[in-house]
């Protein structure tokens, strides 16, 4: 994926007006089968697989013993014993590395498959409000249609006579849909697609609409809000954190977090007034007669839709609250910015 | 794309034209400079009356994804900033030899124009 094919801004655009499709191929895919998949992988994932009938799929994280992050992914029962993972494209080996460690001291290991499958697919998104209006004349005409589906539901629609997995999920903060397909397929899916959504305004967008768009919608990036030094919790993920479904990898020290709080918390921020933009390892500062230096940005931008500067980064829980004046060093000026809750974008 | 280098500007290695007037002289960036850079969101100009030397870093470009240096091409003291560019960072994408240009210096040294880059130096150099 390029960081952009005409440029970022409209392409971005494209996104929250129309619909825009990224080639994501890179992602990764692994699947476990078997009658104790779904056991397995609840006791190293964050959140209860057990909420997932077949055709469904959640946000998830897989944890380390401190409760730090390896990854965040997307987790789909496919079939009653048949899940698939969805990783982030840098971390595939060390996901796979994780899980096979994990899988080798899990006593019920006797049957269960796990294969990272991730060079037989590619993937494509296609979002935007739009991408429900072209989405299922991409697939030959069956029995279901991508637009029958409910966010993060997942179905198995037809193209060029081979099978696509396509779930209600993105990146973006708009509607649209995420295809899983044989890798070979994956050009032809990607030609079909730009046919059937260009009268409808679809734009191909790359790497850099890809930052933004989901900046604006305030989801974390794998290295930047969460890394194996940050837990679920301290980057506001609690959400997707299941402590009442029993033990999983790192829940002692989650369980420990939600009751005593975390000493640092990621927030997130918008530029007051003009300024640059914030990026990535710009330093922060807290606000007042005595500013301190309190953290950096993870993430940062111009916002495309809103036409600001905004950010995200850890800063400890007393400067982590809403409506906090903060600073953010820019070429050694410290300029004002605003803790605000996420997401920054919101429709309507 | 066949590049647009205005035949009456001359122009510095990093990218910025230069358009003589007297003893003035308005600084801008290239269209390619434009379209390398994208969607141009903020633009730092110098401050009035600084004293600028040839090559010294002076301005800032910001694109969406990047920040990028402007260096001054000439010496001298900067007499005008382009206010425009506050509201319409865009102007430098659409007009980059016009409405988009970033500041005036006042010619410390007119010789030093003759070490900047004809329109068919600067050509060879981003299409070699």
């Amino acid at each position: 994926m390029p960081v952009s094919y005409t440029s970022i801004m409209e392409e971005h655009r494209a996104v929250r007006t129309a619909a825009g499709v990224f080639d994501v191929s890179h992602m990764g895919e692994i699947r476990a089968r078997g009658a104790a998949a779904c056991e397995f992988l609840n006791g190293v994932l964050t959140n209860d697989l057990r909420k997932l009938p077949p055709g469904r799929g959640q946000y998830t994280l897989l944890c380390n013993e401190r409760g730090g992050v390896v990854d965040d992914l997307y987790a789909f029962r496919i079939g009653a014993e048949e899940f698939l993972l969805v990783p982030n494209a840098s971390r595939i080996e060390a996901d796979t590395l994780w899980l096979e460690g994990r899988l080798a001291a899990f006593a019920g290991r006797g049957g269960l498959e796990l294969k990272n499958v991730s060079d037989e697919f590619g993937a494509l998104a296609v979002q935007g409000p739009k991408a429900a209006g072209f989405i299922d004349s991409c697939f030959q005409p069956g029995p279901g249609a991508p637009t029958s589906l409910r966010k993060n539901e997942v179905g198995r629609f037809q193209f060029a006579g081979q099978d696509v997995l396509v779930s209600r999920t993105g990146y973006t903060g708009e509607d649209g849909f995420e295809l899983v397909a044989p890798a070979q397929m994956t050009e032809a899916l990607w030609n079909k697609a730009l046919e059937a959504g260009r009268p409808f305004g679809l734009k191909p967008a790359g790497l850099g609409a890809r930052d933004t768009l989901r900046t604006e919608a305030g989801f974390p990036l794998y290295g930047h809000e969460l890394t194996e030094n940050t837990t679920p919790l301290e980057a506001g993920l609690g959400f997707f954190v299941a402590l009442e479904k029993g033990d999983f990898m790192g829940r002692s020290v989650l369980a420990r977090q939600k009751i005593n709080g975390t000493a640092k918390k990621l927030a997130a921020f918008k530029m007051i007034g003009r300024s640059a933009p914030p990026r990535p390892n710009y330093p922060l500062w807290s606000a007042g007669e005595n500013p301190e230096r309190i953290g950096e940005v993870t993430s940062g931008t111009q916002s495309p839709s809103l036409g600001v500067g905004i950010g995200m980064g850890y800063a400890p829980a007393e400067f982590a609250g809403a409506n906090t004046a903060i600073g953010v060093e820019i070429r050694g000026q410290r300029m004002p910015a605003l803790i605000v809750p996420r997401p920054f974008y919101r429709k309507n | 794309m066949s590049a647009n280098i205005p035949g009456d500007l001359r122009y510095g290695k990093s990218h910025e034209w230069v358009r003589v007037s007297g003893d003035t002289a308005v600084v801008g960036i290239s269209d390619h400079a434009q379209h390398e850079l994208t969607d141009v969101v903020f633009v730092e100009l110098p401050a009035l009356g600084r004293k600028l030397k040839a090559g010294e870093s002076c301005a800032v470009v910001e694109s969406v994804k990047t920040a990028s240096d402007v260096y001054a091409p000439v010496s001298g003291e900067v007499v005008a900033a382009n206010a425009e560019l506050a509201q319409h960072p865009d102007l430098v994408n659409s007009a980059p030899y016009g409405e988009g240009w970033f500041f005036k210096i006042k010619l410390a040294d007119p010789g030093e124009l003759d070490r900047l880059l004809s329109p068919e130096d600067y050509l060879k150099q981003i299409e070699p």
